[in-house]
């Protein structure tokens, strides 16, 4: 049962020849035949897998290792859809700049993995092709938009798993499948081949089984890249150095606010962990995070009406009678947003209130090193929850939203479990302070410190 | 919210009984997302790049790596079919 193991732990058994990439791959696809059928956790498998596998170079820094992919990054030779039937069939011209990185590093694209349609949402339940299920329990939905990814790395399909995140779409599925999923600083990762979203929050990541995989991933993913203006010239250090002094982080008492009691327990229990290390851990104070709700509603709905009004199915694709509820209320209220009228009232003032988001985690981040920042206010919620709510996701995900306007970096990772469901303890930083985020969170989870 | 205007400007066609339905959600969101307005933006700037970056240009400089090989090109121009046969 290769499948099972870490990235950190499978790379040590390819480069020892403990095993191949090929059994490792072999047994990706084994498991994918035999749980997903349950989960539906992919779209579409690369069944040249065990051919790459056969061909790798296992000394290349991800050499062998197969990962799944979020399927609204371009691949070449496999379809991209971002679960949306307007893309149905669709096969990419090129590849998006974090894949490409990916295949450079040596890695085996295992698959394609579901969604929310256009990444609108924080269930996969809205993905055209059908709902993921949680492994941790069928019953109950993944997240989202990620929830693909965060399933394939939680029912072991994959060893680690691409996700994007626009406001909480890597660290929200990360919380409710029971994995690790991380959010680097807006800028940090290219966009390039990523179907945008909110391209003034669009962050491409890591979902993965320990902290020290997110890491390895993230320092080959990022960096600044010439088809993505947006990326930072600031050089990627090693995420895996050491922590070498004890850090300030503050407990927003707005965002415990906002938490189920019985998930918030077990984030004061993680919070008081940090203190055992040695940090200093003190309760502070921030704008409430209903504000963000606003900010992110207005300003993702609005860049959305601008993204997605390139899709006329006259290039490629199908045309906008093809998009889903959901999509298509998400391109009306930005228009609206946007029209002739209303662009102060609404965009113009939402962008005001980003900027006293961001001022207010300035005015943070000069006391504290990091925050206390949860990806969801409790654990995951059943199959079906979503329905006639149109604002399910902005409401499960009000703790990340601040984080994401702002294009802070971030972590989410299991701190117990609730009634049988995983429960999340997060961190955040300010931007580019991925190494102190990465890691604290890797200290907070070795179990014999 | 007039609902079939905003559907025109996004050219979105919709379907039987979307109209009513979004306009009812519609409604329900722009109340939730109001709670902007209780803070004060004066004189506040605003926001759409967050780390910083202004005006990122890159040099002009010419990629010849995209133009084929012959005999899809010749002296730096594609070959394509003729559109006038010369029988």
């Amino acid at each position: 049962m290769l499948n099972n193991l870490s990235l950190t732990e499978a790379l040590d058994g390819l480069k020892k020849k403990k095993f191949s990439s090929l059994e490792l791959v072999q047994d990706c696809l084994n498991q994918i035949d035999k749980v997903d059928p349950g989960i539906h956790a992919f779209l579409h498998i690369n069944k040249d897998a065990q051919n790459e596998a056969k061909t790798v170079d296992v000394s290349k820094p991800l050499g062998g290792i197969p990962i799944a992919v979020k399927d609204n990054f371009l691949t070449l030779g496999l379809p991209t859809t971002a679960s949306s039937r307007v893309l149905e069939g669709y096969m990419p011209d090129y590849e998006s700049t974090v894949t490409g990185k990916l295949k450079q590093a040596g890695a085996v694209i295992i698959g394609k993995t579901n969604m929310d349609a256009w990444a609108h949402g924080s269930s996969t339940e809205s993905s055209d092709y059908g709902v993921t299920r949680n492994p941790r329990n069928p019953d109950y939905l993944p997240g989202g938009s990620s929830g693909g990814s965060a399933a394939a790395v939680a029912a072991d399909m994959c060893t680690a798993a691409i996700g994007s995140e626009t406001a909480g779409s890597i660290r929200q599925p990360a919380a409710w499948c029971g994995v690790v999923g991380f959010k680097p600083t807006y800028g940090r990762v290219s966009r390039y081949g990523v179907i945008a979203m909110a391209s003034s929050t669009d962050s491409p990541g890591p979902l993965t089984k320990t902290v020290e995989d997110a890491a390895l991933i993230t320092r080959i993913i990022a960096g600044r890249d010439q088809y993505d203006a947006t990326t930072s010239p600031l050089p990627v250090p090693d995420y895996l150095s050491p922590l070498k002094s004890s850090l300030k982080i503050g407990i927003p008492k707005e965002y415990m606010e906002v938490m189920q009691p019985e998930a918030k327990e077990l984030v004061l229990k993680a919070a008081k962990r940090l203190e055992e290390l040695g940090h200093l851990v003190e309760e502070t104070s921030l704008i409430h995070p209903k504000y963000s709700i606003g900010v992110y509603t207005i300003v993702q709905r609005s860049e959305v009406s601008s993204n997605l009004a390139r899709y006329d199915g006259i290039r490629y694709g199908h045309d906008r009678s093809y998009f889903g509820e959901e999509a298509k209320r998400r391109i009306m209220l930005g228009t609206y947003a946007l029209s002739s009228g209303y662009y102060d009232q609404y965009y113009n003032r939402a962008q005001k209130v980003r900027t006293l988001i961001i001022q207010d985690f300035h005015k943070a981040f000069h006391k504290y090193d990091l925050l206390i920042d949860p990806a969801s206010p409790g654990p995951a919620l059943k199959i079906g929850s979503t329905a006639g709510d149109p604002m399910f996701g902005e409401m499960q995900d009000i703790l990340v939203e601040p984080s994401s306007i702002a294009g802070l970096t971030g972590i989410s990772l299991p701190c117990g479990v609730v009634n049988g469901l995983p429960v999340s303890f997060g961190l955040i930083g300010p931007q580019f302070a991925e190494n102190l985020v990465l890691q604290v969170a890797h200290q907070y989870a070795q179990p014999n410190l | 919210m007039d609902v079939a205007h905003v559907a025109k400007l996004a050219n979105l066609p919709l379907k039987p009984g979307e109209q009513a339905k979004f306009q009812k959600q519609f409604e329900e969101t722009l109340k939730t997302i109001a709670v902007i307005n209780e803070l004060d933006t004066t004189g506040v700037e605003p926001t759409s790049q967050v780390i910083g970056l202004v005006s990122v240009v890159r040099q002009d400089e010419v990629d010849l790596s995209r133009i084929l090989p012959p005999p899809a090109a010749n002296n730096g121009y594609f070959v394509v079919p003729s559109v006038f046969n010369a029988q």
